[in-house]
């Protein structure tokens, strides 16, 4: 009798796993509910594990106790969805038609839907894809307010958890887990007493102490980030800085460096771009092992001038001695990846945009990853590959 | 309806009622209780009256960013046997037998006890990233196997397992399914009055609201770093009896906001703001 909820929960991209689900009902039938209240305690407790899927709980309960629908400007995965449907030919609907009249028709619809798809847990179709769609995407959705008076529905229509919603795909985990692959762990450093070896070896020895030292498993990896920052990097920055934040609470790597530039880098490369704290590229390049892994972070977009043209090594440069050996952007990445060849481009611009001349050609000295989980794995696996 | 052991909270602890009911599932269903929310909402402090109410003993496994998952369920003290096997005559045991050198973790010892206990691992996500799954079966079947003995340790009684994490860090989805999940939220007003009575009092009513009032508007100024919680009131509301200060002078200025306010970036914060006339209020 509960299914609704289960099918409410994962259209709000709660992925309940049978396990969870299996726990709730044995506590049902043990009697752990008595009321509607009680079912949302102990509903979210079992089934949710995250507050950023609270918000999404609330109006899974809602839809599903109090017939309350979902609002479907609110829904991400869709709207997302919805654009996607757009090309599917179906009926279309005046544009022009007034907010009531859609509402009208968005119940009817609705209701519809909820006699034929066995509970309403597919609460918008394809057929009724073109005037919501629409409506969605001009911030013109339609909105159902909370209903019921039990405190319960109340709480859950008070949305107090909407803030702490997370639709973002990747977070400073799933970073963690795929940037742990570039470890390489090899045997060096400090002698260790290798208890193991010294048991064996006494024992083999008739009890007098043979001790065995071996050397503690080391990481020889330094990661080198390279981040552009600033310009059209900007609505990318909170994925480009859990990038950043994945890779310094890492553990286990010999060195983490950061290095910002805007666009491409001409001759520096800046700690700190607000108090011009900056080494010159030659500097960063002379320090740069066979151990070191460079990953370039940007869009790799920008002007064509700024990255083919001869005329200007550095069109930021504000003296002479800025001006650096007159390469020019591309001259400047290739002499790194020269240097450094273990190296691999991440951009989080989604690859539909890389038919760009500046990103085509950036990305035919760097392997170009997109910056996802996927992308990121596949740049680790290029990364260990040896040059 | 079966019975169980059901928490209602204490004289001490002023729960809502969405944390009794995510006590009671997890007490209820046998499973740990992973209790997530910012510094100083008690987290921790929820384990000791879970224990205290239901009266059982408290097993305290602090986690560090070196401790390992083994640490908690045993430990084999190989380099005091091989020492106790030069020197037997020292040694005050049996080195013949290893159970001598095989010590429990407080997984182990939570394992072992004769009657069910609350079992409190503490900040879970300071260890690696790791750390959870690799707890995954042990608190899945309440069980570990130790090889040097080639004996399995179960649970006598399935121990009453509550888990704190910080909200800043993600755990594994494969151990988070395993738990029943509650996120302490901030309190909001009626109940932190609540709090502050069960912990103080005999506070004077005026100073203690004049003090919420004031502790309110600082968490509302959003470009704090550290917002300050209810630990840090509670401490804050001692200094303040003590020193006799006059809930009027909380209003106009705030004494001893260090005790309040940690970071020196939060303090200038607060500076500038007050300078410019963005009261606190």
């Amino acid at each position: 009798m509960f299914d609704l909820l289960l099918f409410n929960l994962r259209t709000q991209s709660v992925r309940v796993g049978l396990g969870e689900w299996l726990a709730f009902l044995e506590g049902i039938r043990r009697g752990l509910v008595v009321d509607l209240d009680g079912l949302y305690s102990f509903g979210r407790s079992v089934l949710v594990q995250s507050e950023t899927q609270f918000d999404a709980w609330d109006l899974a309960f809602q839809a599903t106790f109090a017939g309350v629908e979902l609002e479907p400007e609110l829904n991400d995965a869709l709207l997302s969805w919805l654009a996607e449907a757009e090309e599917i030919p179906g009926e279309r609907i005046d544009l022009d038609m007034s907010f009531e009249e859609m509402r009208r028709l968005f119940h009817e619809r609705l209701k519809e839907q909820k006699e034929r798809h066995d509970g309403g847990s597919k609460w918008i179709g394809t057929g009724g894809t073109s005037p919501f769609g629409n409506s969605g995407r001009s911030n013109q959705g339609i909105r159902v307010g909370p209903g019921g008076q039990r405190s319960a529905l109340a709480v859950a229509g008070q949305r107090k958890w909407a803030n702490y919603r997370s639709d973002n795909q990747l977070d400073v985990r799933d970073f963690q887990v795929a940037l742990r692959a570039l470890r390489k762990l090899t045997k060096e450093g400090q002698l260790e007493l290798d208890i193991d070896g010294t048991i064996q070896r006494t024992a083999d020895n008739g009890g007098e102490i043979d001790l065995e030292f071996s050397r503690a498993r080391q990481n020889k990896v330094h990661l080198v980030l390279l981040l552009d920052t600033g310009g059209s990097m900007d609505p990318h920055s909170r994925l480009v800085s859990q990038l950043f934040t994945a890779a310094n609470e890492m553990k286990g790597f010999k060195s983490i460096t950061t290095w910002h530039f805007h666009n491409v880098p001409y001759g520096y490369l800046y700690k700190d771009f607000a108090n011009r704290d900056r080494r010159t590229i030659e500097d960063v390049l002379g320090e740069l092992t066979p151990h070191h892994r460079l990953v370039w972070v940007g869009d790799a977009s920008m002007a064509p001038w700024e990255l083919f043209g001869q005329h200007y090594s550095n069109p930021w440069a504000t003296s002479e001695a800025d001006s650096g050996p007159g390469l020019n952007g591309l001259g400047w990445l290739k002499r790194i990846q020269e240097q450094c060849p273990a190296s691999v481009w991440l951009n989080p611009d989604p690859e539909r945009y890389w038919a760009h001349p500046t990103v085509s050609a950036i990305g035919g000295i760097y392997p170009m990853f997109p910056l996802t989980l996927d992308g990121l794995r596949d740049a680790v696996s290029k990364l260990r590959a040896p040059v | 309806m079966s019975s169980f052991d059901r928490f209602s909270g204490s004289d001490k602890y002023i729960a809502d009622e969405q944390l009794l009911a995510s006590v009671n599932a997890a007490i209820a269903l046998e499973r740990p209780l992973l209790v997530r929310g910012e510094p100083g909402t008690g987290k921790t402090m929820l384990a000791r009256a879970v224990a205290e109410t239901l009266n059982k003993p408290l097993y305290d496994w602090h986690v560090k960013s070196t401790t390992a998952a083994k640490e908690g369920l045993y430990n084999y003290d190989v380099v005091q046997r091989l020492n106790d096997s030069r020197f037997p005559e020292d040694a005050g045991r049996d080195v013949s037998d290893i159970r001598a050198y095989i010590k429990m973790g407080v997984l182990g010892q939570a394992f072992k006890a004769e009657e069910q206990v609350v079992l409190l691992i503490d900040e879970i996500d300071k260890a690696d990233i790791e750390f959870p799954n690799d707890l995954l079966r042990e608190l899945d079947e309440m069980a570990f196997t130790i090889p040097e003995l080639d004996e399995t340790v179960t649970a006598k009684h399935r121990p009453i397992t509550i888990i704190t994490s910080n909200a800043e860090k993600e755990l594994p989805t494969a151990f988070l399914r395993r738990c029943v999940f509650h996120y302490i939220d901030f309190p909001d007003r009626a109940r932190l009055q609540r709090i502050v009575d069960a912990h103080l009092p005999d506070l004077d009513k005026e100073l203690v609201e004049a003090a919420i009032l004031r502790f309110y508007g600082l968490r509302k100024v959003e470009s704090l770093k550290k917002k300050p919680s209810t630990s840090e009131l509670l401490d804050w509301l001692v200094v303040l009896a003590r020193a006799g200060v006059h809930p009027e002078d909380i209003a106009a200025r705030m004494p001893f906001i260090g005790t309040l306010i940690k970071r020196e970036s939060d303090l200038e914060t607060l500076a500038s703001r007050s300078k410019h006339g963005f009261g606190v209020s």
